[in-house]
């Protein structure tokens, strides 16, 4: 039914779009509670900065990316002198410009739940012996898990049409960096693969659909474990 | 005091928060409980909340026993969780996403374990253990938080209005399982409160606080018999306690029989207590009448013989009159229209009868 570099697209969509959730989800959560319960100096400068990649053009993102994780790059230089991490036209530096695109959306949305959980319920657990660590994984965190879902779910769909950033930083590789958007384009640029780009328009668009889909099924399933509770 | 009890709080502290300006030094004896009391505003919840290691004060200390819980001089600070002081906040504050079982071991320490069980049967829950707590009732949720508290081997349990928003008959129930916990558990208990019922059923230490200052504290059948706080304490539905023991039931009265420290017998409505326990009763002020001599052929069934030992300056212009009688080792107050008091002649170190209505007492 697909040709096999569709195929391909998908595959390397789902684990481009899948390893940068991965990687933001750990330091968004931790940014998004520092926001959330924390006030210190240079906090809306923060906020500020976080929100940045959500109304940059996506290619001065990609491109700022390639200045400093490029192979000329400080973090760059760095990082390949060190691990031997290359990341410039790789699917791995496509995951890292989907996932800087897609954490300001992480952040908001983990944050907003987080501000939502009640901090008397935190300040009870510590009358009770909790330490800060046990008050997060235990209280906090799960309390504020159906926004930690919804964050999830919106930032892998960012990440799935990220293309702005991706052809910059990572370009247009075929088996490689070509995601869905990338190769939907290079159809566009080649005349006569109408019938062919439809065809991906089509396969883009069920995608988000499930994607959508499932995010609203597991709020759902969140919201009815909460709502079993309350009776 | 030169043998430092284990478990006395000794508050020294200062806070300003907006206008309001908390400034307290007060002592918490180790046994007993002690209520601190005022109206809302008076920084009752502050002071918890200080002592709890929720907020910090501006400057001063907060020792317990011989540590030292928070003192700004030295820079000094155990946090929350590292004071084992157990809190019963006035929302009971269940964590919603936990079973009543679950919030009972939250805090639990591997020592309190061998006490779950019959806690969780004084405190009549175990029929809860596998609900969550937004099913529960105001009732049945404070009592998961004082079982939740305790289960955490507190040093000291602090109380935050626990009765608030409580219907009568539940507030009753409540404060009546507060009541027998404070004689089995053998921690002091801080009780914060303005209703001066729980007060009197309840505690054995008084703090009063108003407007961020400690006006007075001490024993708290010692404040009841001072004129000045009468204001403070219930004004007109004042009362003075009185210790007596049990001595037997008459059931086909229900009436129960006590004995005060000086023989004087008392008959008052059916006790919950076991011959030779000891109650606290409650009198109200108003309901104490006096005579010369004891009276014959009259439904008064209570009649002790007392000495007037202090009488309040009279107000211009009043009804009553307040006065403060000794029986035995215990105060009583008596509230009379100023036209008895002149009439019947009555003034300082008389012995006269005090009269009281078995039905009006009040016990706990």
């Amino acid at each position: 039914m697909l040709s096999d570099a569709e195929w391909q697209a998908i595959l390397i969509s789902l684990k481009v779009a899948g390893s940068a959730v991965g990687w933001i989800l750990v330091p968004g959560v931790a940014v998004a509670w520092l926001m959330a319960r924390h006030d210190f100096r240079g906090k809306a400068l923060l906020d500020g900065l976080l929100h940045l990649p959500l109304v940059l053009p996506p290619v001065v993102v990609g491109y700022l990316l390639l200045l400093s994780l490029g192979r000329r790059g400080w973090l760059g230089q760095w990082l390949d002198g060190t691990f031997g991490i290359t990341l410039p036209f790789t699917w791995q530096g496509a995951a890292v410009a989907g996932g800087v695109m897609a954490f300001p959306l992480l952040v908001r949305a983990v944050r907003l739940s987080l501000e939502a959980v009640d901090v008397k319920l935190e300040a009870a657990a510590s009358t009770l012996g909790a330490n800060r660590w046990r008050v997060f994984f235990t209280i906090t965190l799960p309390l504020a898990f159906p926004g930690l879902i919804t964050g999830a779910v919106l930032a892998f769909a960012r990440a799935l049409s990220e293309f702005g950033a991706t052809i910059t930083f990572a370009s247009n590789i075929p088996g490689e960096t070509r995601t869905l958007p990338l190769a939907l384009y290079t159809l566009i640029q080649t005349p006569g693969q109408e019938a062919a780009a439809a065809r991906l328009c089509a396969l883009s668009i069920a995608i988000a659909m499930a994607s959508l889909l499932a995010s609203e099924w597991l709020a759902r399933q969140a919201r009815r474990r909460l709502k079993e509770r309350d009776g | 005091m030169t043998d430092e009890p284990a478990n006395a709080l000794h508050i020294d502290v200062r806070k300003r928060q907006g206008d309001f300006d908390l400034a307290a030094t007060l002592s918490v004896p180790a046994r007993g409980v002690t209520a601190l009391f005022g109206a809302s505003g008076s920084g009752k919840t502050s002071l918890l909340r200080l002592i709890a290691g929720l907020d910090l004060p501006d400057e001063g200390a907060i020792t317990l026993g011989d540590e030292t819980l928070t003192d700004t001089a030295r820079g000094v600070t155990v946090p929350p969780h590292r004071r084992r002081l157990g809190v019963v906040f006035q929302e009971a504050r269940l964590f919603p996403h936990y079973r009543v079982r679950g919030n009972l071991a939250y805090g639990m320490r591997p020592a309190a374990r061998g006490r779950f069980d019959s806690l969780v049967e004084m405190l009549g829950i175990g029929h809860l253990l596998e609900r969550f707590p937004a099913t529960l009732s105001g009732g049945e949720a404070r009592r998961v938080a004082i079982g939740r508290a305790l289960l955490s081997e507190p040093r000291v349990l602090l109380m935050d209005e626990p009765l608030t928003g409580l219907d009568g008959a539940r507030k009753q129930e409540l404060l009546n399982y507060i009541a027998r916990l404070a004689r089995d558990i053998d921690i002091p208990i801080v009780y914060v409160s303005h209703d001066p019922d729980e007060l009197t059923a309840i505690a054995d230490h008084l703090v009063l606080l108003d407007a961020g200052r400690v006006i007075a504290h001490g024993a708290l059948d010692s404040m009841l018999a001072r004129f000045e706080l009468t204001a403070h304490l219930g004004g007109f539905d004042a009362v003075s306690l009185l210790g007596a023991t049990l001595e037997c039931h008459e059931p086909q009265y229900a009436l129960s029989h006590l004995r005060l420290d000086d023989g004087q017998r008392l008959t008052v409505p059916a006790l919950d207590a076991a011959p030779g326990e000891r109650r606290r009763l409650r009198v109200p002020v108003r309901d104490v009448a006096l005579a010369l001599a004891t009276p014959q052929g009259t439904s008064y069934r209570n009649h002790l013989t007392a000495t007037i030992e202090g009488v309040a300056d009279p107000v211009p212009g009043a009804a009553s009159v307040e006065l403060r009688l000794r029986v035995g080792s215990q105060f009583l107050r008596a509230r009379l229209t100023r036209k008895s008091f002149d009439e019947l002649g009555l003034r300082e170190g008389m012995t006269v009868v005090a009269l009281i209505r078995s039905v009006a007492f009040a016990a706990s």
